[in-house]
């Protein structure tokens, strides 16, 4: 999970890196550990406790439920821990993931090959405009996306005729089968998290990204690819966001118009869980998969111990739950400084 | 001759002509784009500058106005507070439960709890050092599961004749709302202007390091902004009960958040602190109003709406970007 490739390059974490193995008192060392692994422990030790509390019912249809009824939005987390690695956010993902519904059950009932192409296509060149204005125009992330947050949903309502239209996958096509039952959403979403982790901690371009994450003049002065490369993030970021439409649609087997709204920041909620820096320059798909997988065992506690107070329990939880991580980010953070 | 070049032309010194075209667009745009707004759409409808239809268009604005204001102050600390919208919901959510002991304790109450929530997403800012828009998120989540919980997710009605006089009645012809957002605006304008506090704050957005290096008090600043922010926005949610003459914490305040971010930022503040425009607030909140309501008014579908919105924003935010934004 440590991205050691990166901090080769990044020039921020790199003092670090390099007080580490010389400076470090044990304490410190703990702190860092703490920071590192503290999403997995934490992910563990919830998981623990709940099936000492009724091991009866830490059945194999709870892993299933929480697996397949959530795996495609986790799509989402996974493009905003890139988008966030560059201290940039994505906030557009809830509604591109609505819109790459919408697109996919419309293009399912020509061909699905259509239903697979349309979200992507669509969605990447959504992520590429917003990713253009951010490196090129020199634009705040935060706007250009909440524009973007509000123009895919604009489009959406324009394609369905104000919502009122509902496009059906054809109950014969196989594009039904990629979002059908526990495995086959999962395995396709365990493969993208596969190549995301590739592409962050192994290849030259995650390097950058932290690099630029880190500090983004000097990683200009580097002679970094900087501008492509946030292009690019924002791109990754909508496709992924299009995919996760599809695949919902996929399973939901229709487009659903009312989706999506407020999954940002969900996504940026288990990002941040799973300890990626908002301000950029830090970030672990690995950590993504454990904020996710938090949020998610969470929310199906809930679900099944408290579920007389209905959603309302779960928010109020999951806000108190993200709050005490970001504190003791901070707090961590702080020690280590001084 | 590209325009660009025609101002160089113009002016000897390019660059700082472009600056300051740039500056005069940042600054007085929005009043300018308000005031062709209303004679395009007087122009279209006559019924446009009726005494009702201005009504109707400060009832809407009056809540959104107060809700800026506290984010123009959040964003002039180079912050933003996402939980206001919640918090809304939560000030809301109180005045049903409340309102047996009468509207004052009531209302006071839901001022207070939008206090306490400015407080918490203050104090993790100012003390903890957490970001503010992951501080801000994190109470958006908890606020608005919080109120439902108090409330059950229900909208219950509120039937107090002093809460609701405070959303219907009008005074002078103008709606109550709209006078307690003028006076709002007023005291803001005037805390920004004229006292310490307002200049402390600027300096904070502009350079933090610099600031506490010089001796201000920072996290003081910090957590009485965002609390100034709650208790603007809980005033917001008391307005907002008493006109829908009900609570409902589902559903109030939602998105509220985003609309006071844009009219902050179509108003001339830069997102990246520093400065703070109050009349352009107010300006840029009355301006995504009447624009909405006029497409409306003609029948342009919402999806339309909500993609000149965005065209807006994209294009308030090329204009304020040349003092770098992040």
């Amino acid at each position: 999970m440590s991205v050691r490739t990166s901090q080769t390059v990044a020039p921020a974490p790199a003092p670090r890196e390099g007080a580490e193995s010389r400076l470090e008192t044990p304490g410190e060392r703990w702190i860092r550990r703490a920071e590192r692994r503290g999403p997995l422990v934490v992910l563990v030790a919830v998981c623990a406790a709940a099936t000492i509390a009724s091991p009866s019912d830490a059945s194999w249809s709870d892993v299933s439920t929480i697996l397949g009824n959530n795996a495609f939005v986790w799509l989402l987390a996974l493009g905003m821990t890139f988008v966030i690695t560059t201290g940039g956010i994505d906030l557009s993902v809830g509604s591109l993931y609505a819109l790459g519904g919408v697109l996919a059950a419309r293009g399912a009932t020509h061909s699905p090959w259509l239903a697979i192409a349309l979200p992507l296509v669509v969605c990447a060149a959504w992520g590429a405009v917003q990713g253009l204005l951010v490196a090129y125009g020199g634009m705040a992330p935060f706007i250009v996306t909440l524009a973007g947050l509000l123009g895919a949903r604009g489009l959406l309502q324009a394609l369905t005729d104000q919502g009122s239209t509902t496009y059906l996958v054809p109950t014969g096509s196989w594009f039904r089968h990629l979002g059908a039952g526990t495995w086959v959403p999962v395995g396709i979403v365990a493969a993208l998290f596969a190549a995301g982790w590739i592409l962050m901690e192994r290849t030259g371009y995650g390097a950058t990204l932290t690099a630029i994450g880190g500090n983004q003049d000097s990683a200009v002065l580097l002679g970094l690819p900087v501008a492509r490369a946030k292009v690019l993030v924002y791109l990754l970021s909508g496709t992924l966001a299009g995919a996760a439409g599809a695949l919902g649609g996929a399973r939901l087997g229709s487009g659903v118009t009312t989706i999506g709204v407020g999954y940002e920041l969900t996504a940026i909620a288990a990002v941040v869980i799973g300890g990626t820096l908002l301000t950029g320059g830090y970030g672990t798909i690995g950590g993504t998969v454990c904020g996710v997988l938090l949020l998610a065992v969470i929310h199906h506690l809930i679900d099944r111990y408290l579920s007389q107070y209905g959603s309302a329990m779960t928010d109020a939880v999951n806000g108190a739950f993200l709050a005490v991580v970001v504190l003791a980010q901070a707090l961590l953070e702080r020690s280590r400084r001084r | 001759m590209t325009a660009a070049a025609v101002i160089e032309s113009v002016d000897a010194d390019g660059a700082g002509a472009r600056d300051r075209i740039l500056d005069l667009a940042q600054r007085y745009g929005v009043y300018a784009a308000l005031v062709v707004l209303v004679a395009v759409a007087t122009a279209m409808n006559s019924d446009f500058m009726s005494a009702s239809n201005w009504r109707v268009q400060l009832f809407q604005t009056a809540p959104t106005v107060l809700v800026a204001l506290g984010m123009a102050l959040v964003i002039g600390t180079e912050g933003v507070d996402l939980s206001v919208g919640a918090t809304i919901a939560l000030a809301a959510s109180v005045i049903p439960l409340y309102i047996g002991y009468g509207p004052a304790p009531a209302i006071v109450l839901a001022l207070l709890l939008g206090a306490a929530a400015g407080l918490v997403g203050g104090s993790m800012v100012a003390f903890a050092g957490v970001q503010p828009i992951v501080a801000t998120l994190s109470l958006m989540i908890g606020l608005r599961g919080l109120a439902e919980l108090l409330n059950g997710a229900a909208a219950k009605p509120v039937e107090d004749t002093t809460i609701l006089n405070l959303g219907e009645q009008n005074l002078a012809g103008v709606p109550l709302m709209a006078w307690i957002a003028l006076a709002a605006t007023g005291a803001v304008a005037y805390t920004v202007r004229r006292t310490t506090f307002g200049r402390q704050l600027v300096a904070i957005g502009d350079n933090k390091r610099a600031s506490l290096l010089a001796g201000l008090p920072v996290r003081r600043v910090l957590v009485t902004v965002y609390v100034l922010s709650g208790i603007l926005s809980a005033l917001a949610g008391v307005l907002i009960v008493g006109h829908g003459a009900e609570a409902d914490p589902a559903n109030q305040g939602l998105n509220m958040e985003l609309s006071a971010i844009t009219a902050v930022v179509v108003g001339g503040t830069p997102l990246a602190g520093g400065r703070v425009r109050v009349l352009g607030t107010v300006a840029g909140a009355m301006f995504m109003q009447l624009a909405s309501a006029v497409l409306i008014q003609h029948n342009v579908p919402t999806s339309t709406t909500q993609i000149v919105e965005a065209v807006l924003i994209c294009l308030a935010v090329y204009v304020s970007r040349e003092r770098g934004t992040r």
